[in-house]
C-alpha cells in the first residue's frame, strides 16, 4: 500500500492551515474545521460557555435558517456533527465525496457567520443541560471525569459540558463575545480526507475562508484554577463498581511515547493481553477491563477502567495494579512479535475510513505541530526491540497512582503502592 | 467486486464478496440462532455459548485461542441477538486460511465445566453493566412486556437468574442442536481467496452432520401496556415505545425505514424539530427492527424529567400523524440520507461482511449496495404513507424508566 505523495498541507495568509491526505480509492470525504476555543478558555464561572456556544453558532447563520441549515446538509447526504474539547470547537462531518464542495460552502457561513440569535438561546442552553444530566447517568464517564481533572487538574481535565450552575449564569452577550474572540482563522484547522484535488481543494478553502478575518484580537488563554481537592469515592447504589486508575505516561511528541504506547498495548491490547487475560479470562471478575494512553500538550498520561461486582471490586483492583506494576519486569519477544501485526493490521484497516484519518490529523497536528507520515506510527513501532521497552519500564516504573471509584463501597490501594492521594 | 458463493454437501453455505483491490478481508462465521431460539430455563445460552466458544477446543485452551488470534492481529469479536450469533474478525489476507482454520475449530468448542463456571461470572459482569446503564434493563424488560410468551421475548443476556441455573449439559444440547451446518455460513467480504476459501471449509467443516435447525417463526401478538420502572438518583427518564411492524420479509419493509427516517431520523426528522431541536429532549429517534415473522417499530427518547409528559405528548402525536401522511419533500431527503449511508457504509470491508451475511440470516438473495440504494430510490411517496396507515405507530407497549413515577402513554 502507497503511504507517500498522501499528505497535504497549505497556510493561508490569515493564518488558516488546511491540512489533508488523499485517499483516491474511496468516493467519500471527511473534514472537520478545529478552531483553538476549547473549554480551556472557559471563565471560571461559566463553564460550558465554550459547549454553548458552538450549540448556539450551529443553530443559524445570517443567511441559512436552521432548517435550511440540517436541509441542505441532509439532502448533501452529510453525517454531520459539532462538538467541542479543552483544546478546540470542531465543526465536520462525513459524504459522498461529490458533495463535499457544497458542505464546506455550508460550514464556511457556520464558522464565519454565525446567527447567534437570542430566539434560540434558551433552545441551546436546554439542550447542553440536558448533556450534563446524561452525563451523570453514565457512571463510567462519571468516573473518568473526574479521574481526569485530579491527574491533569485544571483546565485539561475539565468536562466540555460545563456545570447545571454554570450554564444558567451565561448569557447572549457572553455567547456573542466568545465566538467573536475565539472563532478566529489564526490557529485554526481545517482537515480533509478522502478523495479530492487537491490544488481545487485549497483554492476552494481559499475563497470560502480566505478572506476571513477576526477583528478582535483573539485574547484569553487557559485560566487555570487551582484544582479543588477531590474525593476518591462517588459513593452511589450500582450494581458495578466502576474503577478508574492513571498513572503517568508520554507526552505525544516524546521519543518515548512509542515505548509507553507498546507497554500499554502488552496490557490492554487484544484478547491475550495481560489485564484480558488476568481480570477477566481467568478470574472472571470483569466483563470490561481496558487500558490507554493519553496526552495533552507536553504530558501524557496512562488511563484504565474496569467495572465489576461490588463484592469483587477490591480484588480486581488488586490484580489490575499488580499486573500495571509488573510491567517493569518487561515484556516479552511473543508479547511485541504480537503487537507488531496488530499495528500493521490497524494501519492498513484504518486505511479504509477518511472519518478515522481526519481525527488523526488533527490530534498530530495539535500535539506535534505537524502531520505525521501515514505509516510513521508501524514504522517506528516495527523499530522497536524488545530490549529497548524493557529499558524503558524498568527505568519508568507504573505509579504514582491516581484512583477514582463509583460504587457502594470505597476501595483502597492496598500494599505499597505509590499514590498521590493522602 | 465479484459475489461468489457455494454450498457443502452437508447445507453450509460459502459466501464471499471478493474485492481484489481490498488489502485485507473481513470473515465470520454466522449462525442462525440467538435468544429467539431458546427455552425460557435456559434464558441466556445463546450469548453465553458465544463466549465459551473462545475459551477452547479439544486441541486449544482459551489463552491458546486469544494467542492465535492476536497472533493473526486480527480484529476480532462476536455478537448474539434475539436471531443470530455471529463470530467475525478481520485480518490481513496472508491470514486467511489460518483464520477459516481456527474459527471453523472453534465452531466445535470443548465447552469444558471448569471454564463454564468462570465464564459464567463474566456473564453476569456483564448483566451487571448493563444494569447499570440507562435505561438500566428497560429494552428487556419491554421486548419481554410486549411479546409476552413470544420467544422474541427472551433477553439475550438472560438474567442472573437463568444464566446462574444453567449448566454445561444443556449448553452441549442447545449447540448439538443449533450449530448445525445447514444453520450456518462462512461469509468473506474483501482480498479473498475464494477457491482456497471453499478447499479449506470442505476439509475442516464437511464432516460436521447436519440437524436440520427450525425456528418457530409465528408471528407475535402484542401486549400493551404501559410498564414503569421508578429509579430514583436518575437523573434523565427515559420513554421507550414498541409497536407492531413489518418482518424481515414484508415487501413494505423499505417503505417502513423511509417512513421511520422521516419521522425520526436524529437529524431533520419530524423529532428532531420538534423534539432535538428545541432543546426539550436529550436524545430521540424511531427506527424499525425486523424479524422472522415479526417486525417492529421503537420509538424512544430521554430528557429532563420535568419535560417528560411534554415529550412524551409530542412523540405520541407524531406518531399518531403519520397516518396523514408525509410530503415528497421529506420522502426525497430521507432519500438521500439512506443512499449516501449506504455509500460510505459500503466502503468498509468489515460493514460489507455484514451485509452479505445479513442478507443470508434473513433468507433473501443478495443484492449490492447499488441495488439496495435502488430499491429506496424507487419507493413512492403512496408507499410511505400506505406503510403509515397500515402499522398504527401508537399502539402497542411502552416503558418508562427513571424518576418519574406517574408517566403515562396517551390513548
Amino acid at each position: 500500500m502507497k503511504f507517500d505523495d498522501r499528505l497535504f498541507q497549505h497556510t493561508y495568509a490569515n493564518g488558516l492551515t488546511l491540512v489533508a491526505d488523499h485517499m483516491p480509492w474511496l468516493h467519500s470525504a471527511a473534514f472537520s474545521i478545529a478552531i483553538p476555543a476549547g473549554c480551556k478558555l472557559d471563565p471560571a464561572d461559566r463553564f460550558g460557555l465554550c459547549n454553548l456556544s458552538c450549540e448556539l453558532a450551529f443553530r443559524e447563520t445570517e443567511s441559512l435558517s436552521s432548517r435550511e441549515l440540517v436541509e441542505t446538509l441532509d439532502l448533501l447526504g452529510c453525517d454531520y456533527y459539532s462538538s467541542t474539547s479543552v483544546m478546540c470547537t470542531y465543526f465536520g462531518g462525513s459524504l459522498p465525496a461529490i458533495h463535499l464542495a457544497q458542505a464546506l460552502a455550508v460550514y464556511a457561513d457556520v464558522v464565519r457567520n454565525p446567527k447567534l440569535s437570542p430566539a434560540w438561546l434558551e433552545e441551546a442552553r436546554l439542550s447542553c443541560l440536558q448533556e450534563v444530566e446524561s452525563l451523570e447517568d453514565d457512571l463510567p464517564s462519571r468516573v473518568m471525569s473526574r479521574l481526569r481533572m485530579m491527574e491533569y487538574g485544571d483546565p485539561w481535565g475539565r468536562v466540555t459540558e460545563g456545570t447545571t450552575e454554570s450554564l444558567q449564569q451565561i448569557t447572549l452577550d457572553e455567547i456573542r463575545k466568545f465566538v467573536f474572540d475565539q472563532y478566529a482563522p489564526q490557529g485554526t484547522i481545517i482537515a480533509v480526507a478522502g478523495q479530492f484535488d487537491f490544488e481545487s481543494l485549497r483554492d476552494l478553502i481559499g475563497s470560502l475562508f480566505g478572506d476571513w478575518k477576526n477583528p478582535a484580537t483573539t485574547a484569553g488563554g487557559p485560566t487555570s484554577l487551582a484544582t479543588a481537592e477531590l474525593e476518591p469515592h462517588m459513593e452511589f447504589p450500582s450494581k458495578q463498581t466502576h474503577i478508574g486508575l492513571a498513572w503517568p505516561g508520554e507526552p505525544y511528541d516524546s521519543d518515548d511515547w512509542f515505548r509507553s504506547r507498546c507497554a500499554v498495548g502488552v496490557l490492554s491490547d487484544g484478547m491475550s493481553s495481560r489485564l484480558f487475560r488476568e481480570v477477566r479470562e481467568r478470574r472472571g471478575l470483569c466483563y470490561s477491563v481496558m487500558a490507554s494512553c493519553h496526552a495533552i500538550p507536553g504530558r501524557g498520561s496512562c488511563f484504565g477502567y474496569c467495572g465489576t461486582t461490588t463484592d469483587a471490586a477490591q480484588q480486581a483492583l488488586d490484580v489490575m495494579i499488580a499486573e500495571i506494576t509488573r510491567l517493569k519486569e518487561g515484556i516479552t519477544p511473543q508479547e511485541l512479535a504480537r503487537l507488531k501485526v496488530q499495528v500493521r493490521s490497524g494501519l492498513i484497516m484504518q486505511q479504509e475510513s477518511c472519518r478515522s484519518r481526519v481525527g488523526t490529523m488533527i490530534s498530530d497536528w495539535l500535539l506535534l505541530g505537524r502531520l505525521r507520515p501515514v505509516d510513521e506510527p508501524g514504522r517506528r513501532i516495527a523499530a522497536l526491540t524488545v530490549e529497548q521497552i524493557n529499558s524503558y519500564v524498568s527505568d519508568h516504573p507504573a505509579g504514582p497512582f491516581n484512583l477514582v471509584t463509583l460504587g457502594e463501597t470505597p476501595l483502597g490501594l492496598t500494599g505499597a503502592i505509590p499514590t498521590t492521594q493522602a | 467486486m465479484q459475489y461468489r458463493q457455494h454450498k457443502l454437501d452437508n447445507g453450509l453455505t460459502i459466501l464471499a464478496e471478493c474485492n481484489d483491490l481490498a488489502h485485507f478481508l473481513s470473515l465470520g462465521f454466522f449462525v442462525r440462532t440467538g435468544a429467539r431460539d431458546e427455552t425460557p430455563d435456559t434464558g441466556g445460552v445463546s450469548h453465553f455459548l458465544e463466549h465459551m466458544v473462545f475459551k477452547g477446543t479439544a486441541t486449544k485452551s482459551s489463552d491458546e485461542v486469544n494467542l492465535l488470534l492476536d497472533d493473526m492481529g486480527s480484529s476480532s469479536n462476536a455478537r448474539t441477538s434475539e436471531e443470530s450469533t455471529i463470530y467475525h474478525a478481520s485480518i490481513l489476507p496472508e491470514f486467511q486460511a489460518p483464520m477459516v482454520g481456527l474459527l471453523a475449530d472453534l465452531m466445535r468448542p470443548a465447552l469444558r465445566d471448569e471454564d463454564f463456571e468462570t465464564e459464567k461470572k463474566v456473564i453476569i459482569e456483564e448483566i451487571m453493566m448493563y444494569d447499570d446503564q440507562p435505561p438500566w434493563g428497560g429494552y428487556e424488560r419491554l421486548m419481554q412486556d410486549y411479546f409476552g410468551p413470544h420467544h422474541l421475548g427472551q433477553s439475550v443476556l438472560g438474567s442472573v437468574e437463568t444464566v446462574t441455573g444453567l449448566t454445561a449439559e444443556a449448553m452441549r444440547n442447545y449447540h448439538a442442536s443449533r450449530y448445525s451446518p445447514d444453520n450456518m455460513a462462512v461469509v468473506v467480504s474483501g482480498k479473498t481467496d475464494f477457491e482456497s476459501l471453499i478447499r479449506d471449509t470442505e476439509q475442516l467443516c464437511g464432516s460436521w452432520p447436519s440437524q436440520s435447525a427450525g425456528r418457530d417463526t409465528r408471528p407475535a401478538i402484542p401486549h400493551p401496556g404501559l410498564t414503569t420502572m421508578v429509579r430514583e438518583e436518575a437523573h434523565l427518564q427515559y420513554l421507550m415505545h414498541l409497536a407492531p411492524g413489518p418482518s424481515v420479509d414484508a415487501e413494505d419493509r423499505y417503505a417502513a425505514r423511509l417512513l421511520c427516517m422521516i419521522l425520526g431520523d436524529t437529524s431533520g426528522s419530524r423529532v428532531f424539530w420538534e423534539m432535538l431541536d428545541t432543546g426539550l429532549a436529550e436524545s430521540a429517534g424511531i427506527g424499525g427492527y425486523e424479524y422472522h415473522g415479526t417486525g417492529l417499530i421503537m420509538s424512544y427518547f430521554c430528557s429532563l424529567p420535568d419535560k417528560a409528559n411534554q415529550n412524551t405528548a409530542i412523540l405520541h402525536r407524531i406518531l399518531e400523524s403519520a397516518v396523514e401522511g408525509v410530503t415528497e419533500r421529506e420522502l426525497e431527503i430521507a432519500r438521500q440520507k439512506v443512499v449516501s449511508q449506504i455509500l460510505l457504509s459500503s466502503e468498509r470491508t468489515g460493514s460489507r461482511m455484514f451485509s452479505v451475511g445479513g442478507q443470508w440470516l434473513n433468507g433473501h438473495t443478495f443484492r449490492t449496495p447499488a441495488g439496495i440504494a435502488d430499491l429506496y430510490r424507487q419507493v413512492t411517496l403512496e408507499q410511505v404513507n400506505d406503510v403509515a396507515r397500515r402499522w398504527p405507530l401508537s399502539t402497542g407497549r411502552t416503558l418508562s424508566s427513571g424518576p418519574q413515577g406517574d408517566l403515562a402513554w396517551p390513548g
